[in-house]
């Protein structure tokens, strides 16, 4: 029996490190300074990279944490230290449903309120979707965070006449911050790689944008097109983008490893 | 015996016994400063409603998704109602759309997928949880968690790359030569498949089945576990009958909470499964899914009914996603108790 | 100066149960209060009711009236914040907090409620700490250590300074020195000597020695209720009440 549950680890394992390895193997040889720093050629000339779709990632993700960071943790607060029984649980139970919802059809929920509203595709309406999914994931996170907080720390800061705000946000969110920016980073990991929201939000872009009004790349969406394309460069290119997308969560997915497990008070005992 | 106890309780001490505040500093003299005390009731009010502001947008985004979706499928559900659902035929030149493919693509994608993973999974958190040793544990629970951080699209070009000439090449004709009898492994094997669409579907959803299952595997109580040892049960009786038993309906829920993710996936899902909007017998040939259609069509869509017809199929994604993952989360929750405990300390 | 305390028909529930009942009690300013009785008799209750951090526990009632020099705790204009500021608390456990250093701990209170000046800070955090007899262990590193580094003596006593440093009016110390070693105690008790001469303190405590050793005036209470109050000397040598002589010679608790 041993020997059977072994070998489904075994299985298990194969995928991965397959998928790992080719992403290396195929990946590695086009990683070079100017696929990191031009944009797509005209189809059919080979050369080029991904440039402004790393970038415009960068643009979306940054209005997404605009929008998801702020609810999220409010959210988060809210739950641990305010939240009464029922009302609490409504919420919870909420964000859990937000969580579970496929990511196509908050795509469709953001193009049927940002670009059917404004009439054209943007980076604002990719942002808003991804923004909405990061809410239940910080949320949960910092929730569970602040709970960690001992309750003596609360009623230290109320005992010296500290307000209820200032001791959430000074004392019990302070305490509990290197927790809270790891569930932060842990969403941007979680949402740096979605492709189906982006599909008819943002779209995508051959060129530089910088305007968050109009349409962008994205580089989900472009290791996407490419994967499917019939030209074998843009297939090439399309591995080295995906082995950046997996290195970046990767890195990120290790920086959270290492402050968690560095404890979640600073200057402990 | 009142007297006796004078005299040890009462040493009333006349003078500190050890070296007390520093002797130039005599704190009784120390003049006590006004401090300007800001009421913080509006501050501690206006907080509070802020909070509470974030928690209702919560709220706020479901009604939304449920608003627009309804609203933008109002033109579809009017025009063919709920034979939507049992119309075999989409076609966009003609306006005529039934989503019957897509169901069927989505259900029988993401059943093949359980069949696949759910052994797997149960294998490995019985692995990690029973059977391997301590260091071993943290590092395999760590390499699953990796898996789970891959992105859908990446899934989806290592599946059409190296997975789907696999399957054309080394397993498709396994299949129908040892299996083609039973009529699911039949017609052309274009790699482009329901086949690999489950397979990929598998490797995606064993994290998260195999993380609840070893949750809840640990959840289990010792004694059970001791119980049935020490009735002469060997190490897998044990574990058969001590842990797996009584996880039963937390495993049940890891399995329905896997089903949920299959049901949404979409990128990778598209990339392999052909994308032909056919109901056939075989699992080489190639189908189409609920969310695979949205992500394919939807922006080519090029009249309002089009729009909406794949509108009023996010809207049934939505619907069948949003039960199961409730009866997932009710069946986990029973037992683990999900909600997190204040600290007491 | 500190003042003196007013307690009326005070009554305390956590939710149905009832845990303090009609306590009357005058404590008097600029001396040492001693609430003694065996676990669980709402003396720790009764204590958190006059700086209203009970009510910060859910379900948690206070009815009655606490009157603290002039002003109505429980009064209907008062907040619960501004009581807490005018009176100072030091628990049973050090709670220092883990994130800030040791001069920032004891600028907590002053920091957090909006006060700026820097010049004056530095010379309250240091007054603080002299009062609370730690300023010779950590003058050094003030800003460098965290708060939660020191040992358990000195955490206990870097409260006491947290709490000194806003000047309350009443300080109340729940078992402030019975999760600390001998000599740390004995340290705490020679502040408690201290500080009486400007503050108005009462002490919660389990060990009938310290109540002698510091405080002029024990209460002893008794399943949530007051059973008797007057000077120490009286309660230890001749206690009115048989239940008290009971307790102090040992014979339950």
């Amino acid at each position: 029996m041993v020997g059977l549950a072994a070998g489904a680890t075994l299985m298990v394992l194969v995928p991965l490190v397959a998928i790992f390895g080719y992403l290396v193997y195929k990946g590695i040889g086009s990683l070079n300074w100017n696929f990191l720093t031009q944009i797509p050629k005209p189809v059919g000339e080979t050369g080029g990279g991904m440039a402004n779709a790393i970038v415009g990632s960068g643009m979306i993700l940054l209005i997404a944490s605009l929008i998801g960071v702020p609810m999220g943790i409010g959210t988060g607060i809210y739950l641990a230290e305010f939240g009464k029984k029922r009302f609490g649980y409504l919420i919870r139970f909420t964000a859990d449903v937000l969580n579970g919802v496929p990511s196509i059809v908050i795509g469709i929920v953001a193009w049927s309120l940002v670009v059917v509203y404004q009439k054209h595709f943007s980076a604002l309406a990719g942002g808003v979707a991804l923004g909405i999914m990061m809410v239940p994931i910080i949320s949960r996170s910092t929730e569970e965070m602040l709970l960690m907080v001992p309750q003596s720390l609360r009623e230290a800061a109320w005992g010296l006449g500290i307000p209820q705000w200032r001791t959430t946000l000074s004392i019990t969110l302070r305490t509990a911050s290197s927790g809270v920016i790891t569930a932060v980073m842990l969403s941007f990991a979680r949402v740096a790689g979605e492709t189906a929201p982006l599909l008819f939000t943002t779209l995508g872009n051959k060129f530089w944008n910088f305007n968050m009004n109009q349409e962008t790349a994205a580089l989900p969406l472009q290791i996407y097109v490419y994967a499917q394309s019939p030209y074998d460069d843009w297939h090439r290119q399309a591995w080295a983008g995906a082995l950046i997308l997996i290195i970046l969560i990767v890195i990120s997915m290790s920086l959270v490893r290492m402050a968690a497990s560095r404890g979640v008070f600073k200057g402990g005992n | 015996m009142l007297k006796q106890m004078n005299g040890p309780l009462l040493k009333t001490k006349a003078q500190p016994n050890s070296a007390g505040p520093s002797p130039e500093e005599p704190a009784a003299l120390v003049p006590r400063r006004k401090f300007e005390h800001k009421s913080s009731r509006f501050a501690d009010a206006t907080f509070r409603y802020l909070m509470l502001a974030c928690a209702l947008s919560v709220l706020a985004i479901v009604v939304l998704i449920v608003r627009e979706l309804i609203l933008s499928s109002a033109l579809a559900r009017h025009a063919f109602g709920f034979k939507f659902f049992v119309t075999q035929v989409w076609d966009p030149v003609s306006g005529d759309f039934g989503a019957l493919p897509f169901i069927y693509g989505t259900l029988v994608s993401s059943l093949l997928a359980l069949i696949l993973a759910v052994p797997l999974s149960i294998g490995v958190a019985t692995f990690t949880t029973e059977l391997c040793p301590q260091r071993l544990r943290s590092l395999l629970s760590y390499v699953v968690e990796l898996l789970a951080t891959i992105p859908s699209v990446i899934y989806g070009l290592w599946g059409m790359y190296v997975l789907v000439p696999f399957l054309r090449q080394y397993v498709q004709p396994f299949l129908a030569k040892y299996f083609g009898w039973t009529g699911l492994f039949g017609g052309y094997q274009f790699g482009y498949s329901m086949l690999a669409a489950g397979i990929i579907l598998a490797i995606m959803i064993i994290p998260i089945v195999t993380s609840i299952t070893r949750e809840v595997m640990s959840a289990v109580p010792t004694a059970q576990r001791e119980g049935v040892l020490a009735i002469g049960a060997t190490r897998w009786e044990m574990i058969r009958v001590g842990v797996l038993r009584n996880a039963r309906t937390g495993i049940m829920g890891a399995i329905i909470l896997g089903l949920g993710r299959a049901l949404g996936e979409t990128i990778a899902v598209t990339m392999l499964i052909g994308n032909r909007p056919e109901i056939a017998k075989s699992l080489f040939a190639p189908g189409y899914t609920l969310a695979s259609v949205i992500a394919n069509e939807f922006s080519e869509a090029s009249d309002d009914l089009y729009l909406s017809a794949l509108v009023e199929i996010g809207l049934a994604l939505f619907l069948i996603t949003l039960l199961v993952n409730i009866v997932a989360q009710l069946m986990v929750w029973s037992i683990t108790r999900g909600s997190a405990q204040r600290a007491t300390a | 100066m500190g003042v003196g305390i007013q307690v009326n028909q005070l009554n305390a529930w956590f939710g149905a149960t009832h845990a303090v009942h009609d306590i009357q009690i005058d404590i008097t300013a600029n001396h040492a209060t001693a609430i003694i009785g065996p676990s669980g008799c709402g003396k720790s209750t009764f204590v958190r009711c006059l700086n209203r951090m009970h009510e910060t526990i859910p379900n948690a009632r206070v009815e009655g009236t606490v009157k603290i020099g002039d002003t109505h705790v429980y009064g209907n204009g008062t907040s619960a914040v501004e009581i807490r500021r005018r009176v100072g608390m030091v628990f049973q456990k050090p709670n220092p907090f883990p994130t800030m250093s040791v001069y920032d701990n004891v600028a907590a209170g002053l920091k957090l409620n909006g006060y700026r000046s820097h010049r004056d800070l530095d010379e309250i955090v240091e007054r603080s700490l002299r009062q609370a007899a730690l300023w010779d262990e950590v003058k050094d590193l003030l800003k460098k250590k965290s708060g939660a580094s020191l040992s358990g003596g000195q955490q206990q006593r870097l409260c006491i300074a947290r709490a000194l440093a806003v000047e309350p009016e009443v300080m109340l110390m729940d078992e402030p020195a019975s999760a600390l070693d001998p000599i740390s105690t004995s340290k705490i008790e020679d502040l408690i000597f201290e500080l009486k001469q400007n503050y108005t303190i009462v002490i919660v405590t389990h060990n009938m020695q310290q109540a002698a050793r510091v405080a002029e005036f024990t209460a002893f209470f008794l399943s949530g209720k007051l059973v008797e109050f007057d000077k120490t000397e009286k309660i230890f040598t001749n206690p009115g009440d048989k239940r008290t002589e009971d307790y102090i010679t040992g014979r339950f608790g």
